[in-house]
């Protein structure tokens, strides 16, 4: 069917060029040295009705041609240590003592605690996680303003495993132009068996995905055990059925279109560059007008102008998104640098200087263009302002964190009745106190107030043998109802008072505080 | 028209959907085709449910649905699960003496937090959701008790009531001493005014404290007592301690003497099973009044 547009790049384009800086760009500098975007071919005469056009947008497939050089290095390298941290950080052992599971990271839903090496959170301090949240989008932000999709092009799970699934793919099914040539030559029985090892590799990286998932649930040599011997629970084999599947559909078959149209981080990330974040860039200032080597010597020899892009389409055939960089800034570019590698290869071959395509940003194009001296800020006022939030939310998280204490006291004054007149006259308020013990043994505590003079302290469901020792079971949190009554003649409506917590055996403590309410006028 | 819906956005090279509005085009930009099958796909499974569950209503009733789902057997055959969770320890709960739950700390949470629940349930309408009771409702929170505060009595008269009409209720009558003509209305003044002043409330001027003071003594005392502390024999009120079911006003003193109140309690045997009975005993008495 005749559609005017197949090029999700160009799609693309449009969404990165609602940025401020790509109007005036495009604007600017497009009319006269971007080529021209080709028209849209006519729609086929014989179909009048629009409405007859297919409602969907067909997908291109993309073949990645194999790179080498600086980027790819870099791409291996950060591939390797995530999928490590990934794949081994369950089998790290960490000695927390009896009570306490000795695996570093777990996360231990049954009991509701999440272990962290020398970090153990409760569910009630899951603002922890707000904490991480906040410091892995500022710095995120602090990337994108320095360097643009640093995450997108080397760290982002999506990209690390699409990475690893598009290797198999060139093992198996040979690199880009191999892989096209069998794809046309039909169904051979070699065709066959090479997507048969394609899939069964991409089923077995997908499958050990989910195995290593599971992993951080529960003890990981135990589990692994018992999921080799078919006695794991259920739940675990299929978390593992899970994450089989989505691994292999979204790094297998998915790919670009999860970041083209199912990420939102490209249209933020589109909203948050400006001017002088390095971005991945054609320098477009270089590189046009666009020759081959034999038509641009031609060119230079009659003094007219001549580029360094010999358009030898390499930036476009290794690109795992299959973007066209020398559009400019793009939706679908990831910005790994791969397309860095493959023009830096062929800049080497025909003796022209390397980086027409390199970490630039969009100011030192036009600088160029003018004829002045590229100038890099990464100090400006935002960034500066994303250190500053990542260094105060850090620095709190790490002050909460120094501070947290092996015991804690949290008070509820009774709602119903408010206070409790006795028959002798006295007044009664009764509390719900919750007492944390975090350590993995079991406590002793003693409870007493402050603030009230002349009040009596009465805690229920505790042994009574001359103070009131509550017992706090290891790793667990224990509530009792206290009393405290006040035989002042007139207390006044509301007295702040203080509940303290004692370790009988360290001392170590924790407060509280909380009202004491009367009648009003006694 | 044709023309029209071929036009192609000069910036972008996108073709238009041929839609404008106030010269802004709209741009065609189909979504891919593996989104709209996923779509499709959702509404052929959002189908299933028809199959599956209770889905579409009848005339006078609904596909039940392949499964025989219903939400009913579900909350019971949750219900079931809890029971059963529970169970170990409502054995064991069953088997210890009332005063003995104190002395094992995972039993006494147990039936603190299993009393609680169930006070908000079946008491709470009366005696409100902490047991702070209301006008006519006894507040449990204090240490004043009709019938007395100990465990055993307290679950004595969760089980049986008061004036419930069971056999083994606690039962007690207050005479309307005015309506039935035993006191005139004088006599009534002043034995409120009497009784105000063994409670250290002020009293009306004028009252004749001696007179009533006689009249406490022929007609109060016998419940009451003779000091107006009480007797939880006959869940007869101390008059004399500042907490009043239904007010220490003079005004309020004078209707009961003179009308009588008898409040009820239901009878919870029977109505709950002596497990639940239990974990409200010990509720009740952990409140803050209990008693030995």
């Amino acid at each position: 069917m005749p559609r005017s547009v197949t090029d999700p790049s160009r799609a693309a384009r449009q969404d990165a060029e609602c940025g401020l800086f790509a109007l005036a760009r495009s604007a600017e500098v497009q009319p006269a040295e971007l080529k021209p975007v080709p028209a849209a071919p006519p729609l086929d005469p014989s179909v009048d009705e629009w409405d007859d056009a297919p409602l969907y947008e067909a997908r291109r497939k993309i073949y990645p041609q194999r790179v080498s050089g600086t980027y790819r290095r870099i791409k291996w390298a950060v591939l390797l240590v995530t999928l490590g941290i990934y794949y081994l950080t369950p089998f790290l052992r960490w000695d927390r003592g009896p009570n306490a599971p000795d695996q570093a990271v777990l996360i231990d839903l049954s009991n509701s605690r999440f272990y962290f090496f020398f970090i153990e959170i409760w569910p009630q301090e899951i603002y922890y996680l707000t904490g991480l949240l906040i410091i892995a989008a500022m710095t995120l932000f602090l990337m994108n303003a320095l360097a643009g999709r640093i995450w997108c092009g080397y760290l982002c799970p999506q990209t690390v495993w699409t990475d690893l699934f598009q290797a198999i793919e060139r093992l198996t099914e040979g690199d880009r132009r191999e892989h096209m040539r069998r794809e046309q030559g039909g169904w051979t029985a070699e065709r066959v068996a090479r997507l048969g090892a394609k899939h069964f590799l991409w089923l077995m990286v997908a499958w050990w995905t989910g195995g290593a998932w599971v992993l951080y649930f529960a003890d990981a040599p135990t589990l692994v055990y018992d999921l080799a011997t078919l006695r794991a629970p259920f739940i675990a084999y299929l978390w593992i059925g899970i994450l089989t599947f989505t691994t292999y559909v979204l790094a297998g078959h998915m790919r670009e279109q999860v970041c083209l149209y199912m990420c939102p981080w490209p249209r933020i990330q589109a909203a948050l560059t400006d001017e002088h974040a390095l971005n991945v860039t054609y320098r477009l200032d270089r590189g046009e007008p666009r020759a081959s080597v034999k038509k641009s010597a031609a060119l230079l020899a009659k003094g007219l102008p001549a580029g360094d892009c010999v358009d030898c389409l390499q930036c476009v055939h290794v690109c795992p998104t299959g973007v066209d960089i020398r559009q400019g800034p793009n939706l679908g570019c990831i910005q790994c640098g791969l397309c860095i590698d493959a023009c830096d290869a062929v800049m080497a071959k025909i003796g022209r200087p390397a980086r027409l395509i390199a970490y630039d940003t969009d100011l030192n194009i036009h600088r160029r263009e003018q004829g002045l001296a590229p100038e890099y800020r990464f100090a400006r006022m935002r960034t500066l302002l994303y250190v500053a939030i990542i260094a105060a939310v850090g620095g709190v998280m790490t002050f909460a964190l120094v501070t947290r204490t092996a015991q804690s006291i949290s008070v509820l004054h009774d709602r119903n009745p408010v206070f409790v007149r006795l028959s002798d006259g006295a007044i009664r308020n009764a509390y719900t106190v919750r007492i944390a013990n975090k350590r993995s043994e079991r406590r002793e505590f003693t409870l007493s107030i402050t603030g009230l003079a002349g009040s009596l302290l009465d805690v229920v469901q505790t042994r009574e043998d001359g103070r009131f020792v509550v017992e706090v079971g290891p790793d667990q949190t224990r509530e009792v109802r206290v009393l405290v009554t006040d035989y002042a003649e007139l207390p006044p409506p509301s007295t702040p008072i203080n509940f303290h917590l004692y370790d009988v055996k360290s001392g170590e403590r924790a407060a509280a505080g909380d009202y004491f309410r009367a009648p009003a006028g006694g | 028209m044709a023309t029209e819906h071929t036009d192609v956005d000069s910036v972008t090279g996108t073709a238009t959907t041929g839609h404008e509005w106030d010269g802004i085009r709209e741009l065609n930009t189909p979504l891919p085709r593996w989104w709209l099958w996923t779509l499709y796909l959702t509404i052929v499974w959002a189908m299933g449910y028809w199959v599956v569950y209770p889905a579409w209503p009848l005339v006078t009733s609904f596909t039940s649905g392949a499964l025989g789902w219903s939400s009913r057997t579900a909350v019971v055959s949750e219900l079931n699960d809890l029971k059963s969770l529970r169970a170990p320890m409502n054995t064991k709960l069953a088997a210890t003496a009332l005063g003995d739950i104190k002395t094992d700390q995972a039993l006494a949470d147990f039936t603190y937090a299993q009393g609680r629940a169930s006070f908000r349930e079946n008491c709470g309408p009366c005696h409100g959701a902490g047991g702070g009771g209301a006008k006519g409702y006894p507040n449990l929170n204090d240490n004043d008790w009709l019938w007395g505060g100990s465990l055993e009595q307290i679950q004595h008269t969760i089980e049986f009531g008061i004036r419930s009409g069971h056999q083994k209720a606690r039962e007690s009558q207050m005479p309307a001493f005015g309506k039935d003509g035993m006191l005139k209305r004088d006599e009534i003044d002043n034995v409120a005014s009497f009784v105000r002043s063994i409670a250290n409330l002020p009293t009306r001027s004028g009252a004749n404290l001696a007179a009533g003071k006689t009249i406490y003594a022929d007609n109060c005392a016998v419940c009451h007592g003779s000091d107006g502390k009480g007797n939880k024999e006959f869940g007869a009120p101390n008059l004399t301690d500042g907490i009043w079911l239904f007010g220490s006003e003079e005004a309020a003193i004078v209707e009961i003497v003179a009308n009588s109140r008898n409040g009820v309690m239901p009878a919870w045997t029977g109505r709950l099973d002596p497990v639940t009975i239990k974990a409200l005993t010990y509720y009740v008495h952990s409140l803050g009044g209990g008693e030995k």
